[in-house]
């Protein structure tokens, strides 16, 4: 496929969570250096701890304390860490039976090498030196020669000062993003300040920007159509709020967010309208493009000072 | 063979609020389906499989609730699934629930949808930095806003309806204990005079942000006789869905959402649906959706939506009730929101709607529309089982 653009695209953002009641007790427990399990109504001892039931679904609060040693159930060398893992020196990932729990707790445990991890190892918790109520307090686990402790866990209260009632946890996407064929040639357009779009060979609509296939009939679009530069405005609003994404622009409000239709194309796209006041912006306005300085996109649109057009030459396209 | 029919035995919803930090998702989910299991006099045991929808994944970063929230809902050793249709998931979901009871694959499913929009971010989610194309310049107001100015320019409608669906939802929502905007104090001249955050959507014809989730359970005709109240009967239901944008879209009143309307009318066997529909819950975001729903569903001709509003045949006392719950206007946890559009249709043909009930009202319609008014879920409920 010939000259398909393609660029990295990161999604990131800081998710908020609360936590209710278990979770809250039990991340500051880690806080604390205290780890805390729940009791299912079976007996078992849950770590790290859950809301409900996984059998009967019934509510769980009955906290207890683990100790901070355990065994190692089963586990998976990382040769090579990645960003934001717990360690930045290869770990093995491992799940941990803490004493006195009936599950797992999946971490990580600083080891040498593969050689030095097996099924069965005693291992104990290396507390974070700053820890502030999250799974990460945990720096990681290390091997500690001991007998696993046959003490019953003691219950708790789950009760702390100042206890971590939310987290934020982030959140994070690498894609390599490719616009495809047509849209491609539709950007490279772009840079030369023409805008291109593509005929349906069936239904003969020129889409703006094109995909590469009609939405409507399910065909391949291949055939090139210059439209514009002019355009109609077929409707508007008027933005009197700064959202978050458009605050860093450095577009000042109120500004006019416009559905054109380009001269030739069979839908309208969206566009900034300036170079005229704002209220006096009207269905039916003539625009044409002015173009950003240096970027492959039009700053915005402006009157080109025909007359309107009439209602009836655009009403298909609103 | 027939279909099963489908009754809905059982309804629980939060009280909706603008931030629950006194729950996770999980504790969040569970109130809702505590309240429709309560509702139906069942326990765990007699659920037979889940269905849950949630908002689109990068909302509220949780991509697996299905995983995430089994525990929760009593959902382990049983199917449980998940579905997706943006801001209308809320009714696909009780639709894909509803199908499987009455294609005899389960016999009591519970459903439920849910949204923490006060932990989640839907205004970024929808706005990604894709390369190569130009920043977006509005979210969600400032994309249906332009579609409202094209109704009001095709009907001729006076720039005061919108007020008056915003002014009459937030006071229907004053008598439904679980709406999230409880404003005593609105006036219509308040909502008027509120600013113009999109024009011409002013910030008091705009859905709130809120936190909630709503289940039901949905059971066969076996299921219903044992039900301790009257159930809700599914008499029709259906899904369609069209592209965003495509040449030939009419986002005033899309096709998709016609052709969903007249086949929920036709399983009804409804002809006359402005007679025969007692009561609509539609998914009103701004105010103006109404209006153009109106005639969207076949309650008016074209053109003529915005004068039902106008003459107050949609008030709670009106021969057509619009959102006697106070609908998306006064709650709106995206997830959730088109659940509630479902269930507020079936309280009200269970007579179950406390001081929002219509009196007498037989047959209700749900509605739920999402994306860029691309997906559309419909379900027509009524007090007494279909016929056949």
């Amino acid at each position: 496929m010939p000259d398909v653009l393609s660029a990295p695209l990161v999604v990131e953002f800081p998710f908020t969570r609360s936590l209710g009641p278990v979770q809250s007790a039990f991340l500051t427990g880690l806080r604390e250096r205290t780890v805390l399990g729940v009791r299912a109504d079976d007996g078992t001892v849950l770590v790290p701890p859950v809301e409900y039931d996984p059998v009967t679904a019934n509510e769980l609060g009955d906290l207890v304390e683990l100790a901070p040693t355990g065994t190692v159930t089963t586990w998976a060398w990382n040769p090579s860490p990645r960003r934001d893992q717990p360690l930045d020196t290869p770990f093995a990932w491992v799940l941990v039976r803490l004493d006195g729990a009936g599950t797992a707790l999946l971490h990580v445990l600083d080891a040498p090498g593969p050689e030095a991890v097996r099924t069965g190892m005693r291992v104990r918790i290396r507390w974070a030196a700053t820890r502030t109520g999250a799974i990460t307090d945990i720096a990681c686990f290390e091997p500690y020669e001991s007998e696993p402790d046959q003490a019953e866990p003691a219950p708790h209260t789950g009760e702390f000062a100042d206890p971590v009632t939310g987290i934020v946890v982030p959140a994070r996407l690498d894609y390599v993003h490719t616009p495809g064929r047509a849209q491609s040639a539709y950007i490279k357009a772009l840079e030369e300040r023409r805008t291109v779009g593509e005929r349906c060979p069936s239904c003969r609509k020129v889409y703006v920007p094109p995909r590469g296939a009609c939405p409507t009939c399910g065909v391949a679009t291949a055939e090139q159509v210059e439209v514009g530069p002019r355009g109609t405005v077929t409707t508007f609003c008027i933005v009197n709020i700064k959202a978050a994404h458009t605050a860093n622009l450095d577009i000042e409000v109120p500004y006019v967010y416009a559905h054109i239709a380009l001269d030739g194309a069979d839908l309208a796209l969206h566009g900034r309208i300036a170079g005229i006041p704002y209220d006096q912006v009207r269905m039916g306005l003539r625009v044409e493009p002015v173009w950003s300085e240096g970027a492959r996109h039009v700053d915005h649109y402006r009157p080109t000072g025909e007359p309107d057009a009439d209602y009836d030459t655009y009403k298909e396209l609103v | 063979m027939p279909k099963e029919p489908v009754a809905v035995v059982g309804i629980g919803q939060t009280k909706h609020v603008a931030a629950r930090h006194d729950v996770s998702i999980a504790g969040l989910v569970r109130e809702a389906a505590v309240r429709a299991l309560e509702d139906a006099g069942l326990s765990w045991a007699d659920i037979d499989a889940v269905v849950i929808g949630k908002a689109p994944d990068f909302f509220e970063g949780v991509m697996m609730p299905e995983l995430y929230l089994a525990d929760a809902l009593g959902a382990v050793g049983k199917p449980m699934l998940r579905v997706h249709t943006a801001g209308s998931v809320g009714g696909s979901t009780a639709l894909v629930a509803a199908n499987l009871v009455a294609a005899r694959v389960h016999r009591t499913v519970l459903t439920l949808a849910f949204e923490k929009q006060s932990e989640s971010n839907a205004m970024w989610g929808l706005s990604l930095p894709v390369p190569f194309q130009q920043p977006l310049l509005a979210g969600a107001g400032g994309f249906f806003a332009p579609h409202v100015r094209a109704y009001m320019r095709r009907t001729g409608a006076p720039d005061t309806v919108g007020s008056l669906v915003a002014y009459k939802d937030r006071r229907n929502a004053l008598k439904n204990p679980y709406a999230h905007i409880h404003d005593h104090d609105l006036t219509l001249e308040k909502v008027q005079s509120s600013p113009m955050l999109w024009d011409p959507v002013r910030y008091s014809e705009t859905c709130p942000s809120s936190d909630g989730a709503c289940a039901m359970i949905l059971t066969d005709r076996d299921g219903a006789a044992r039900s301790p109240h009257p159930p809700a009967w599914v008499h029709g239901g259906a899904m369609r869905s069209e592209p965003t944008l495509f040449a030939g879209k009419d986002f005033v009143s899309p096709q998709a959402g016609k052709d969903c309307a007249a086949d929920v009318y036709r399983q009804a066997r409804i002809t006359d649906p402005r007679r025969e529909i007692d009561a609509v819950e539609m998914y009103v975001p701004f105010s103006w959706y109404e209006p153009m729903w109106l005639e969207n569903l076949g309650f008016a001709d074209e053109g003529e939506g915005w004068k039902l509003t106008e003459a107050g045949v949609t008030e709670l006392d009106g021969d057509l009730p619009v959102n006697p719950s106070g609908g998306v206007l006064s709650t709106n946890p995206i997830g959730a929101s088109g659940m509630i559009r479902f269930a507020e249709a079936a309280l009200q043909v269970r007579g179950r709607a406390g001081e929002h009930q219509v009196d007498g009202a037989a047959r209700a319609l749900g509605h739920a529309y999402g994306g860029g008014s691309q997906f559309f879920a419909m379900w027509l409920v009524g007090s007494e089982p279909p016929p056949g």
